[in-house]
């Protein structure tokens, strides 16, 4: 008798474990949004989401810089990051001889472990006096922040594009070598579509790394709260938004902040949305 | 006409081919350039004071970061294995499969695995230090990373459930062993290393971790007198040093210790998952 009790009760403990990660999403909803929301109202969403300056001495406060610059750093790592790690994860699973890819793989696993505030850190005393010396000014903005964020989620792309290459089934390679396509053929046109969803769900959890980065984007993007007219521009994200500002702020400038983590919020919920519809597509 | 696409097509391939093999070089090249720069620039400034017991403004000492780090990491864990560890235990051996409060959790473990590590210092700050009406402690910064590290927990530990054959099980309850014994007699044992390799993998987000920490533990470089004192770890103090922008040499050479920090941790937790799919 005492031991079905002890049973049941474990089995409860369980299941009360198994709810500390529901409560600390409602937690988390709750804390941000109440503490965000209403200083939102305050300011007025579109004021909120629209304005185009960003005074916080004044009690101006208009994230529009922040959004577009959050997503120019995003666009261009992607744009670095996707191409080369799709590449990779190719060569990886249809070229690499074994020695090599014994070499590589924890190669590829220490980039992924490496903290962000080191990548900043390299980001600062490699890349921004490369792109200074490239573009003229203070070398710290969108490029540099895209190249640096680029990096960043190559684990992220080549880790899961290669998972989903390995789970194509090997006689679609082969049935297309046999049909006389040549090697590179066959991947582009055959293994890799073939692998689409996965490639795809890489992309996305590599963009939900680069929007949610804050160390390293704060070191090199310049942090500027104005929409930028090049590549050499300096830009705010949202992170550093908040990262920058939140130790002094008080009142409604603190409300805006957290209205800023909302908005980051909503933004990384869409992406997670995405991520699982794109799985569950690809797992039927 | 035709002649002409096919020849495309032709020439196609070794101009794919190279650019595979491109990639994979400039893949391989940046991490050996970031290692390499970071090492060649900072071991040289390794200097002894960087590991005296005190910190002040001259040395700039990393050695009560270090401390900190361990504590900090060792707090968190305490807090979030066994949470992580059980719920997983429920995912893997109590749950009905598809059941709505399994998809549930799941999603919610998904969430909390994508929200980036500064909305968890955000909301942080406003849980463990504002409501509460304390100041940056110890305590909140691991509390804040014990929910950012659980989904990293419940999945590696849930993962290397689901792999301990069903024999295993049938073969304790056939010997006349409850669900728990077996549990934790037999199931939790034989997944061990991949539970491990799981914590070890927190360990690395925990030593790497820096937005998180800045606005729930704090920046204080002592080593704490209790759980309600403010602690600055290894990647913070980093921070801190680089805000300064007076130290770039003890800059490098912290970095080089947390790249060094994120080999090791690397190298065990493959360590570990090895030793499970040997098994």
């Amino acid at each position: 008798m005492s031991q079905r009790i002890r049973e049941l009760l474990m089995k409860l403990l369980f299941l009360l474990c198994a709810c500390v990660s529901v409560a600390a999403v409602v937690m988390i909803c709750a804390f941000i949004f109440v503490n965000g929301v209403p200083a939102i109202a305050e300011i007025g969403l579109f004021k909120f989401l629209g304005g185009l300056r960003w005074e916080p001495s004044k009690e101006i406060f208009g994230i529009l810089p922040m959004i577009v610059g959050s997503i120019y750093v995003t666009a261009g790592a992607v744009l670095v990051g996707v191409p080369v790690g799709i590449l990779t994860a190719v060569f990886l699973v249809k070229y690499c001889p074994d020695k090599l890819y014994r070499l590589i793989k924890p190669a590829i696993e220490l980039l992924a472990g490496i903290p962000s505030i080191v990548y900043g850190f390299f980001g600062l005393v490699v890349i921004v006096p490369l792109v200074q010396r490239l573009g003229g000014g203070s070398g710290k903005g969108i490029l540099s922040a895209s190249l640096m964020l680029g990096i960043m989620i190559l684990p992220t792309i080549i880790n899961t594009t290669e998972a989903a290459l390995r789970a194509v089934p090997e006689n679609f390679y082969e049935g297309s070598l046999a049909l006389g396509a040549t090697k590179e053929r066959s991947i582009f046109r055959v293994v890799l579509p073939a692998a689409n969803s996965g490639v795809l769900a890489g992309i996305i959890l590599g963009v939900g790394r680069a929007i949610g980065e804050t160390m390293a984007v704060v070191m090199v993007a310049g942090n500027q709260t104005v929409i930028p007219s090049s590549v050499f521009g300096g830009v705010r994200t949202l992170t550093a938004n908040i990262v920058l500002e939140m130790s002094y702020a008080a009142g409604l400038h603190r409300g805006a902040l957290i209205g800023t983590a909302v908005v980051l919020f909503v933004f990384i919920l869409i992406i997670n949305l995405c991520f699982s519809a794109v799985k569950r597509r690809g797992d039927k | 006409m035709k002649t002409l696409t096919a020849k495309l097509r032709k020439s196609g391939s070794p101009i794919m081919r190279g650019l595979i093999y491109l990639a994979a070089a400039l893949t391989v090249g940046v991490m050996l350039f970031i290692t390499a720069y970071i090492l060649v620039k900072g071991i040289p400034n390794l200097t002894p004071e960087l590991f005296a017991w005190e910190y002040n403004s001259s040395n700039v000492s990393m050695l009560p970061a270090i401390i900190n780090t361990v504590i900090v990491t060792f707090c968190t864990l305490l807090i979030a294995v066994p949470i992580g560890i059980c719920s997983a235990v429920f995912l893997a051996e109590y749950a009905k499969r598809g059941s709505r409060l399994v998809s549930l959790i799941r999603v919610t473990n998904e969430t909390l695995a994508g929200i980036p590590s500064i909305v968890y210092g955000l909301f942080g700050y406003l849980a463990f230090v504002i409501t509460p009406g304390r100041s940056y402690s110890l305590l909140a910064g691991a509390l804040t990373l014990t929910i950012m590290v659980l989904p990293t927990i419940v999945r590696t530990t849930e993962e290397s459930l689901i792999a301990v054959p069903d024999s295993y099980r049938e073969g304790s309850f056939g010997l006349g062993a409850g669900k728990l014994r077996t549990v934790f007699r037999i199931i939790i044992p034989t997944a061990m290393p991949g539970i491990l390799s799981g914590v070890i993998l927190s360990i690395g987000r925990i030593v790497g971790e820096t937005a998180a920490l800045i606005f729930t533990a704090g920046t204080l470089a002592e080593v704490p007198k209790g759980i309600f004192s403010s602690v600055r770890t290894l990647a913070v103090h980093m921070y801190c040093l680089m805000n300064e922008g007076l130290y770039t040499e003890q800059a490098y050479a912290t970095a080089v210790v947390l790249l060094v920090l994120a080999a090791i941790i690397n190298w065990v937790s493959n360590f570990a998952a090895k030793k499970l799919s040997k098994r």
